[in-house]
C-alpha cells in the first residue's frame, strides 16, 4: 500500500477502506505523512472550504452562506482537536484516522462545488444550486420535508413488511409442499416477472385509496424476489439434514421450522435485499404519480416549482434513507447468520 | 485388563437391542428400470454386539442401514428391533453418517442437543448434552460453529449428537471414511471404548477390512449388487485388539479372498 502515489491513494481511498475492513487491520494510508497527518490536512481543507464561502461574494441571493462557513470552521476545529487528542480518544480516534482521507476529499469537493456555483457560476443556475441553498432547504422547509419523510417511511415499511411476510410464507410453502407448488408456481411465473409499476394505473382505480394501492404495489415488488429465493432456499436444503433430523426423532413441524427455514435463511436474505431495491423504485414512482405525500411527491412538487435545491435536498435524504434501510437489513442478517463465513460487509 | 474389558462389554447387555433382518429385499426405480440392491438378506444381531457389514462400494450396504434406521421401507421382508417391527425412524436407532452433516447454523452444543430438542425433552435433560460432549472430549468447543472444526472434531460432534439419545442400536455408516488415517486410527479406538462403556448394539458399515476386524465381534461380507451375504465371520479376539494380531491378519486374508482381492496379499 505504501507504493501508491498520493493522487492514486485518494482515488483508491474507498476500495482501500473496504479492504482494510475486510482484513480487519487498521488502514495505513500514511504514504509519507506522520500518523495523524491526514487529519491535520483534512482540518486545513475544511478551513479552506469555510474561507471559500466568505472570500468571494455570492452571485445569488442565499441566506445561509455565513452559517455554512461557520459550520465548516467548527468541523475543521473538531477534526483538528480530535487529531491532536490522538490516542486518548481510543476507538473514536481509530475511526477518525480511517476516515481522515474521506474528510479531506469531501472538503475539497465542497469547496469546488461552492466556488463553481455560488461564486463564479461555472455551473448554470438554477440547475446546480450551491451547498448553502441546500442547507436553506433543510432549515426553512423542514416541516414539509419531515412530513414527506414520515409518509415515505410509513408507506415503504407497511408495504415491505407485508410483502416480505407473504413472500416468505409463500416461498416456504412452495418449497415444502408439492401441492402448494402445483397451484402457486404457475401464478408466480405469470405475475411475478411483471414490473410492479405496470400495475399502477389499474391499482389506483381498483383500490379504495392511493395509499392502499401503493402499499399493495410495494408488497408485490418485495414479495416476488422474497418468494422465489425463499423457495429456492428451501428446495436446495440437503436431504442429509432431513435424514439426520428424522433419525433423531424430528416431526414434520420440526423439519420445517428448525431445518428447512434456518438452512434457507441465507437465500431469504438475498430475496429481502432484492425486494428492498425494487420496492424503493415502486415507492418513488407511486408517490410521484398517485400518492400526495412522501419524498417522491416532494421531488415532483419541487420540480413543478423549479425548486432545484429542494430536489437535491430530497435526493440526499432519500439516499440516506435507502442506504440506512439496507444497512439495517445487512446488520440483521449478520446477526442471524453469524454462523456463515465470508459474508460481504456492507 | 483384557478380561476386564470383555467383562465390561458383557455387563451391559440390557442396553443394546437385538436386531433381526428377515428376508429383506430392496430395489430402486431408476429411469423406469428396476435396480435390485438387496436380495433376500437374513441375519440377526444379538444385543450389545458390534456388528460390521463389509462389502465393495455400491453393493447396497448403506441402503440396508437406511432400512434399519427406518428412513426407507424395504420392498419386502421385515426388520425387528427387540422383536418389534421397524416402521420408521426412531431415536433408539441413531445413524452417524459418513459426512458429519452438522447443522452449520447451530453451535456444537446445539447440534448435540438436536435429538433431545426434536423429542421435546431438552429443557429437563440439558445435562445429557454436556455429558455427551464430555464423552467425546469436546466440552471446550461447545460454542464453536461447525465451520470452525476439523474433520475429526466434526465427526466426534456427530457421534455425540447420536449418543446423547442413549441409542439401543448405533448405526455407523462409514463414519471414518473421510478422515485422515491418523485421526481414523484414534477414533477407531474411541468408538470401541464408547461401545464397551455404553453397551449399545453397533452396526457398522465399512469397506475397510482392517477397520471391520479391529472393531467388530462379527463381520458379514456382502458380494456385489444385489447384495447377498457371502460370509458370516465371528471375530473371536478380545479387546483392546492389536492391529498386528496374526489371527486378524489371517481373517483379513480370507475376507479379501472372498472379495476376490487376495492376489496382492
Amino acid at each position: 500500500m505504501s507504493t501508491y502515489s498520493a493522487s492514486k491513494t485518494v482515488a483508491l481511498a474507498q476500495s482501500a477502506e473496504e479492504g482494510a475492513a475486510l482484513s480487519g487491520r487498521p488502514l495505513s494510508l500514511a504514504f509519507s505523512f506522520p500518523p495523524g497527518g491526514t487529519g491535520v490536512f483534512a482540518s486545513l481543507a475544511w478551513v479552506g472550504f469555510g474561507i471559500s464561502c466568505l472570500w468571494w461574494p455570492d452571485i445569488g441571493d442565499w441566506t445561509r452562506t455565513h452559517q455554512l462557513a461557520a459550520a465548516a470552521f467548527v468541523m475543521s476545529g473538531a477534526i483538528f482537536l480530535a487529531t491532536v487528542a490522538g490516542s486518548r480518544l481510543g476507538r473514536f480516534n481509530a475511526g477518525l484516522q480511517r476516515r481522515a482521507p474521506w474528510l479531506l476529499v469531501s472538503a475539497l469537493f465542497l469547496t469546488l462545488w461552492e466556488v463553481a456555483t455560488a461564486k463564479f457560476g461555472w455551473l448554470p443556475l438554477p440547475f446546480f444550486p450551491p451547498p448553502q441553498s441546500i442547507i436553506e432547504v433543510y432549515t426553512d422547509d423542514l416541516p414539509k420535508l419531515l412530513d414527506s419523510i414520515i409518509a415515505s417511511v410509513k408507506l415503504q415499511l407497511g408495504g415491505y413488511v407485508i410483502g416480505a411476510t407473504v413472500g416468505f410464507l409463500t416461498g416456504v410453502s412452495i418449497g415444502w409442499s408439492r401441492s402448494v407448488g402445483y397451484w402457486v408456481h404457475p401464478v408466480l411465473r405469470f405475475i411475478g416477472p411483471l414490473p410492479a409499476t405496470a400495475w399502477l394505473p389499474i391499482a389506483f382505480f381498483t383500490f379504495p385509496s392511493s395509499w392502499s394501492a401503493s402499499t399493495f404495489l410495494i408488497a408485490l415488488a418485495t414479495g416476488f424476489p422474497v418468494t422465489v429465493l425463499t423457495w429456492s432456499g428451501v428446495a436446495s436444503v440437503s436431504n442429509a439434514y432431513y435424514d439426520v433430523a428424522r433419525t433423531l426423532g424430528a416431526k414434520p413441524s420440526f423439519l420445517v421450522l428448525k431445518v428447512a427455514i434456518p438452512a434457507a435463511l441465507p437465500h431469504v436474505f438475498v430475496g429481502l435485499f432484492m425486494g428492498l431495491g425494487s420496492s424503493f423504485a415502486v415507492l418513488v414512482v407511486a408517490e410521484m404519480i398517485g400518492v400526495k405525500a412522501g419524498l417522491g411527491w416532494y421531488l415532483q412538487w419541487a420540480q413543478g416549482w423549479a425548486a432545484y435545491a429542494n430536489m437535491y435536498a430530497a435526493l440526499i435524504v432519500m439516499s440516506l434513507l435507502c442506504s440506512g434501510a439496507i444497512t439495517l437489513l445487512f446488520r440483521t442478517r449478520d446477526r442471524l447468520l453469524i454462523w456463515q463465513k465470508g459474508v460481504v460487509k456492507w | 485388563m483384557v478380561a476386564h474389558a470383555l467383562a465390561e462389554a458383557v455387563t451391559y447387555p440390557a442396553v443394546g437391542a437385538s436386531l433381526d433382518v428377515e428376508r429383506i429385499s430392496h430395489a430402486f426405480d431408476i429411469d423406469g428400470s428396476v435396480l435390485p440392491v438387496l436380495d433376500d438378506v437374513n441375519f440377526s444381531v444379538k444385543p450389545g454386539e458390534f456388528f460390521a457389514l463389509l462389502g465393495p462400494s455400491g453393493c447396497g450396504k448403506s441402503t440396508l442401514l437406511r432400512l434399519v434406521a427406518g428412513l426407507e421401507a424395504p420392498r419386502s421382508g421385515v426388520l425387528r428391533e427387540d422383536g418389534d417391527p421397524v416402521t420408521g425412524p426412531f431415536p433408539s436407532r441413531v445413524v452417524v453418517f459418513q459426512d458429519p452433516t452438522l447443522f452449520p447454523w447451530r453451535t456444537v452444543w446445539n447440534n448435540v442437543a438436536l435429538g433431545l430438542e426434536a423429542q421435546g425433552i431438552l429443557k429437563s435433560q440439558r445435562q445429557r448434552v454436556d455429558a455427551a460432549l464430555d464423552l467425546v472430549g469436546l466440552s471446550q468447543f461447545r460454542n464453536a460453529y461447525p465451520h470452525q472444526l476439523s474433520g475429526g472434531m466434526a465427526q466426534r460432534v456427530a457421534l455425540a449428537r447420536a449418543l446423547v439419545n442413549d441409542p439401543k442400536i448405533l448405526i455407523l455408516d462409514e463414519p471414518l471414511g473421510k478422515l485422515d488415517s491418523l485421526t481414523r486410527i484414534t477414533m477407531q479406538a474411541e468408538i470401541v471404548a464408547l461401545w464397551q462403556r455404553k453397551g449399545f448394539t453397533t452396526l457398522l458399515v465399512t469397506h475397510d477390512v482392517e477397520e471391520a476386524l479391529f472393531l467388530a465381534n462379527r463381520v458379514i461380507v456382502f458380494g456385489d449388487r444385489p447384495a447377498r451375504i457371502k460370509a458370516d465371520i465371528a471375530v473371536d479376539r478380545p479387546y483392546p485388539r492389536h492391529r498386528g494380531d496374526p489371527r486378524l491378519a489371517e481373517l483379513r486374508r480370507s475376507i479379501l479372498g472372498l472379495l476376490g482381492l487376495d492376489a496382492t496379499w
